[in-house]
């Protein structure tokens, strides 16, 4: 797995809250580490391009996404991020191959047979995404998002909803991502152990403010 | 029912049904915006769009006469253009689309409020662009409410009578059932008025009905 260099240096400002960022390295998987409330959802979409930063850059492997002072700001479609947020947010009225075909034709750096089957979402292709457990559901978004081709996938607390019997079945998965499809994450969590696991990189936040930032 | 009363049925049905199309894309047009975006001006768009359902009809049918009578703001452009509006079916179907416009629009709009901001977001990550976005997610999750504006609409133009009354008339080519059932009132006709108002009353169950099963079904 190749490295990545990442541009994560900006300021969010959200009422009385202020998110401070100021990280530039080159990891495979980063982990945005912290309590609740700590900012890590907003870091996200920044990158994603769903909140602009009152100033700063952000760029993922040599390509930039925001940058304040040359006023470079992608619209979302442009940006190549593959997000899969905290409540998964499938579309309610496509079923699960709809789904994970609604981003495909962005690239063709992913292929569909590669993504289902490092996945194992075949089976699942035909049904209808209100039937499908936490796991499934998971899986699906990361799937969607890894169809569009993305130049770094973004997972929000992917575990978060999973019942802990499932947690260790859907770990794999993201291992397989990271490792057989190359693409750089960002893996937002709570609980260490799977950032230990994930990551070999650890920015550890809390209130906004970066306290650690470490090789993993 | 003889064919007289039952052409005139038809005519109404027709022209609710053309009203309708004319106001959907405005219609939802509107919704969306005012469900999605701020913008300077905003409250006066809105206050614009259900001043119908306050003014007296009759007063919305003067306001349209104005503007569209030969001497008219718009009317003089179209006139000069061949067109005529005024006391023909086109006044009835643009009569019925402005008075069912602020239906639409109200249950379009909270149609598109309840759609989760949330899935248009991850869309545009997925590389939709905003066109994409509001075909494939927005639209089709606020279906309901656009199609409960629709019929709410539709049942608004076919009953549709003050501003009708005012840019149409009540001509022979221009006699929709409202209209009809004053002007047999009016000339003594009252069994062709009272057919009609069954007539009326059957077309308007029919309308509610079709409404209350297509809320009922799950989309």
């Amino acid at each position: 797995m190749a490295a990545v260099p990442i541009v994560l240096d900006f300021t969010v400002q959200q009422g009385s809250f202020t998110l401070e960022i100021h990280e530039r390295f080159e990891a495979q998987a980063v982990a945005l580490f912290g309590p609740s409330g700590a900012g890590k959802t907003t870091v996200l979409d920044s990158i994603a391009g769903l909140r602009r930063p009152a100033a700063g850059a952000i760029a993922v492997g040599g390509r930039v996404l925001f940058d304040s002072d040359r006023q470079l700001d992608l619209s979302p479609p442009l940006r190549r991020v593959g997000y899969v947020p905290q409540d998964v947010a499938l579309f309610p009225h496509m079923n699960v191959r709809r789904n994970i075909f609604y981003g495909n034709g962005r690239g063709e750096s992913t292929s569909p047979d590669e993504v289902l089957r490092l996945l194992e979402l075949a089976p699942l292709a035909d049904r209808d995404v209100a039937g499908l457990s936490g796991g499934e559901r998971q899986r699906v978004a990361i799937a969607r998002a890894l169809m569009s081709s993305p130049d770094i996938l973004l997972l929000d607390e992917p575990l978060a909803a999973v019942e802990q019997s499932l947690r260790e079945r859907i770990l794999p998965y993201i291992e397989r991502v990271r490792d057989e499809l190359g693409t750089p994450l960002v893996y937002v969590s709570h609980s260490l152990d799977e950032v230990r696991r994930i990551a070999d990189r650890i920015i550890m936040i809390e209130a906004g403010q970066v306290v650690e930032s470490m090789v993993g | 029912m003889s064919s007289e009363l039952l052409r005139v049925v038809m005519f109404s049905v027709v022209m609710a049904v053309l009203a309708t199309a004319v106001m959907l894309p405005p219609g939802i047009a509107l919704a969306w915006i005012l469900a999605r975006r701020s913008f300077p001006g905003r409250t006066v768009v809105e206050t614009l769009v259900s001043l119908p359902l306050v003014l007296p009809p009759v007063a919305t049918g003067l306001i349209l006469l104005r503007l569209l009578g030969r001497r008219g703001l718009v009317g003089r452009w179209l006139d000069q253009l061949g067109i005529d509006v005024v006391f023909t079916w086109k006044a009835v179907v643009i009569a019925m689309a402005v008075m069912g416009l602020p239906l639409l629009v109200r249950a379009a709009r909270s149609g598109f409020e309840q759609v989760d901001r949330r899935y248009e977001q991850i869309a545009a990550t997925l590389g939709a662009t905003p066109s994409r976005v509001f075909l494939t997610i927005s639209l089709p999750l606020a279906s309901r409410g656009v199609l409960a504006g629709a019929v709410l609409g539709f049942s608004r133009a076919l009953g549709e009578f003050g501003a009708t009354v005012m840019i149409a008339g009540t001509l022979p080519g221009t006699r929709t059932m409202s209209t009809s059932i004053y002007a047999y009132t009016q000339t003594g006709q009252d069994t062709a008025a009272t057919a009609l108002l069954a007539a009326a009353g059957v077309t308007a169950f029919a309308a509610v009905f079709v409404s209350n099963r297509l809320s009922a079904t799950p989309s």
